[in-house]
């Protein structure tokens, strides 16, 4: 039996005894992120890495049983040792490395290589058998340095606020955000977010992470001018009430599909910045090269050409069926 | 090219004119005239033809990438556009080029059809080797022939007003006819006006409002003119100096769009405005309004074409007459002089009156209404005896009085994904309504969701996939979509036995159960009615 496999809840490991990222309630479950993908809440306990205890205690409630161990840490869980590596993906996102009778397996989650001031960065474990995630595994996607983007969306604000307009920036709101806040200029004007991102950016600063001061955009005033801000909002805050009280506006949304004329165009927005918090298609390529496994799993989004490539370079790769919906985390 | 193609990335990101007339009237402020000739030529639609077959395109791509032709494949379906996914594709380039448009358009581009393939090969490499991803992605546009954006005519004639000091009117004029794309024309398009301002100016439309309620509402039926709703596009022909104009509803200058209307206008008197709709006509019934979408939809006006789907101009209104404004002349005098003149003009087959419908009451004229799915038309437009043309949308004197389209709830079985803008997401869709407890293919529809709408289905699609045939996914029998169409046929040919003409998704049944989708029974039903 292999030492992990999918069962009806979600990733099994039979020799330890827990799940990983389950999507149903499990009495153990060990988390790679706080992503609604693969944290979910109503399980009996959970165990992820030290640093996204803020997050999961904001992500699944006050009652929920969370345990953490630091990057790097073993501890036994049955006929199993399993420790957190960081992943680079966002705050205290981690790759679970489970090892059994010295066979060792590592879960990635989700994960990027390029440098994120927001996060501990992406570490390479090596092991026999490595689960990839697959979310952008195509050689189109290929993302420019972070501070090329950041400059592009620093212009694109300062040339808005010259024209008297508030910008308006949609990105998701736990890691997206928080690495956004980090790139922008906070000299250009004020910043300000969407209640969702208040809550996280608490649990961010918390953390020891700086993000430069934001305001809650709070109730309409009548009469406040929002020329020349910043506003951080979440996608589905588009189209809606909300955006009125900032009057004449630009919008732009931060997200890797934005590489895609056709996905940039199928939202009403002015601008489509390509900024993205997994890897492209050279970081999987690199990742996958450095754990030195000579299987690989593939999960989420373009599994099936991942798997086909992998196995034109002589690895054995399979696709694994999971629930971890990219397209809603990203 | 590095220029325009920053013009081609701003007018693509936005969706706002305002923010496109400026960044085009930036642009032609900024370049020389013989780089705004070109720009011009290409963003008014002109096209090259294709000079090198996308079948090299794609090899020379896919060796200089190092990417197999299967991933390549998987690419472009993910892109949904070749030019995009080659400018994606390519290694970064080594340098950034600066050569002006004019030099890339007549010195590597024109010539590109008589070279060799080697030398075709190289200098397409160098090119990309110098241009960043959206350079490139304008390049293979204009190479391949599919060069295209998001703005008209009217628009781009906007900006060149506002650079000139111009109208937008004389611009559109200007722009008409045939010109190369050479430095002078340029200058000539802007120069000073030279009188050929009032010319083409048409009058602002009247509009109709939709009828609310009953017809009942509007009093006393002898007081109210009434005539079928035809399903057309709403335009002017003006006659004026010996000069044709037409004019569509969103003020855009048609004339070489619809060349039977434009040689209509040499029978016509000087000083003439005919208000009206072009209609796709079949000699004595009018065609679906959607063959007149795709002769639209072609940017040259092929015999073949012309043929399928000829127009006429079904008039209503006179506007000018004798060089005289005649809006104020009370309606049936306008229809009297208008009728007199489509009689005298009737043998060149390119005009029809659109005559009052004659009735008795609003119970008779309510009866009529239910023939108008058989003629073909939208139902009844209702204008007040005695009122003069007016301007834009008063509310009072003209109503449309509409009938609803036909309508199903069917099941969606099929997806897969759409191209180009809808590139890789699940927007085809295939549906099927119960027969026996069985769910029996009945219509494919593409649109018709709200964006939003479209990525929850996308997202629900990819959960509850059943089988995948290459592309084809089969989904759980599921979610519900109101089906319209405009006509159906029993149809031995189909499964379910009958055929739907045009369906489109009226909207998404959320409140629905699949188990409450409608029968094969009702469609048949339909079609004998
Ligand atoms: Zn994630
Ligand atoms: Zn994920």
């Amino acid at each position: 039996m292999p030492l992990l496999q999918v069962d009806s809840d979600g990733l099994w490991c039979e020799a330890g005894g827990f799940h990983i990222d389950p999507w149903n309630p499990v009495p153990k479950a060990l988390l790679t992120h706080g992503h609604s993908d693969h944290a979910r809440p109503g399980s009996h306990a959970y165990l992820a890495g030290d640093p996204s205890r803020g997050v999961l205690r904001l992500r699944l409630g006050p009652e929920a049983h969370i345990e953490t161990l630091p990057y790097g840490a073993p501890l036994t869980l049955g006929a199993t040792r399993v420790s957190f590596h960081p992943a680079g993906h966002v705050l205290g996102s981690a790759q679970i490395r489970v090892e059994c009778r010295g066979e060792v397996w590592v879960v990635s989650g989700d994960y990027k290589l390029s440098p994120d001031p927001t996060c501990q960065p992406f570490e390479p474990v090596r092991c026999h058998t490595f689960i990839t995630e697959s979310t952008f595994g195509l050689p189109i996607y290929r993302w420019d340095p972070a501070p090329q983007v950041f400059d592009s969306i620093n212009a694109w604000w300062r040339s808005n606020r010259e024209q008297g307009l508030c910008s308006v920036l949609f990105a998701y709101p736990l890691g997206k955000s928080q690495r956004l806040l980090a790139g922008l200029d906070p000299a250009i004007g004020p910043l300000f977010c969407h209640g969702a991102m208040e809550k996280m950016n608490a649990v961010y600063r918390e953390a020891g992470v700086p993000l430069p001061e934001t305001a809650f955009t709070g109730e309409p005033v009548r009469g406040k001018s929002w020329s020349g801000a910043m506003v951080i909002a979440p996608p589905s805050a588009q189209g809606s009430s909300w955006m009125r009280r900032f009057g004449p506006v630009s919008t732009a949304m931060a997200s890797g599909w934005m590489r895609i004329r056709g996905r940039r165009r199928h939202r009403p927005m002015d601008r489509g910045f390509v900024l993205s918090d997994h890897a492209d298609w050279p970081e999987l390529q690199q990742a996958i090269h450095e754990t030195g496994a000579e299987t690989i799993l593939v999960t989420h989004g373009y599994r099936e050409p991942m798997v086909r490539w992998l196995t034109g370079l002589g690895k054995q790769a399979r696709s694994l069926e999971t629930r971890f919906d990219a397209e809603d985390a990203e | 090219m590095k220029a325009f193609a920053a013009l081609y990335t701003a007018l693509d990101e936005t969706t706002k004119t305002s923010v496109k007339v400026e960044a085009l009237a930036g642009y032609f402020r900024a370049v020389p005239p013989e780089d705004a000739v070109w720009a011009l030529h290409f963003l008014i639609g002109r096209r090259i033809k294709r000079l090198i077959e996308t079948r090299k395109l794609s090899d020379w791509a896919m060796a200089q990438a190092g990417v197999p032709e299967w991933i390549f494949a998987e690419c472009y379906a993910a892109v949904g556009d070749l030019a995009e996914t080659i400018a994606l594709l390519l290694p970064p380039p080594v340098t950034c080029s600066a050569r002006p448009l004019r030099e890339w358009v007549e010195e590597r581009l024109l010539p590109l059809r008589q070279w060799p393939d080697d030398k075709q090969r190289e200098s397409l490499l160098a090119a990309w080797n110098e241009m960043d991803e959206r350079q490139r992605f304008v390049w293979n546009k204009l190479i391949t022939g599919a060069f295209r954006v998001g703005v008209s005519q009217s628009l781009v004639a906007r900006a060149l007003a506002q650079v000139s000091g111009l109208s937008a009117e004389v611009i559109a004029h200007r722009l008409m006819g045939d010109w190369r794309p050479e430095a002078s024309f340029y200058a000539q398009l802007i120069a000073q006006d030279t009188g050929d301002a009032a010319v083409s100016q048409p009058y602002p439309f009247f509009l109709a409002h939709p009828m609310e309620g009953e017809p009942e509402g509007l009093g006393d039926p002898t007081q109210w003119v009434a005539e079928w709703k035809w399903d057309g596009i709403r335009c002017q022909v003006i006659r004026r100096q010996w000069q044709t104009f037409v004019w569509s509803r969103g003020e855009e200058l048609v004339t070489d769009r619809f060349p039977e209307l434009a040689s209509l206008g040499a029978f016509l008197p000087e000083g003439t405005a005919i208000d009206g709709e072009i209609l796709p006509w079949n000699g004595n019934a009018p065609l679906p309004f959607a063959l007149l979408q795709r002769r639209i939809g072609r940017k040259l006006l092929g015999p073949k074409i012309l043929a399928e789907v000829p127009v006429v101009l079904q008039s209503y209104d006179l506007l000018e007459w004798g060089g005289e404004d005649v809006r104020e002349w009370p309606l049936e005098k306008r229809r009297a002089q208008l009728a007199e003149l489509v009689t005298a003009l009737a043998p060149t087959g390119r005009i029809l009156l659109s005559e009052p419908v004659p009735f008795e009451s609003w119970e008779s004229l309510t009866e009529l209404r239910r023939q108008s799915r058989a003629r073909g038309v939208e139902g009844f437009m209702l204008k007040r005896a005695g009122s003069p043309y007016r301007v834009g949308r008063k509310r009072g004197d003209w109503w449309k009085w509409k009938i609803e389209p036909w309508s199903v709830d069917c099941v969606l079985t099929y997806a897969q994904p759409g191209h180009g803008r809808r590139a890789g997401l699940m927007t085809d869709y295939t549906f099927g309504v119960w027969s026996n407890g069985e769910l029996v293919t009945f219509a494919k529809a593409y649109s018709g969701l709200t964006n939003e709408e479209i990525a929850r289905v996308d997202a629900w699609i990819r959960r509850n996939t059943l089988e995948k045939f290459g592309p084809v996914r089969r989904v759980k029998p599921e979610l519900v979509f109101e089906l319209a169409f405009e006509g159906i046929q029993l149809s031995p040919r189909h499964k379910s036995g009958v055929a739907v003409r045009f369906p489109r998704i009226a909207r998404w049944r959320e409140d629905k159960p699949a188990s409450e989708a409608d029968t094969l029974d009702t469609l048949r039903a339909l079609s004998s009615n």
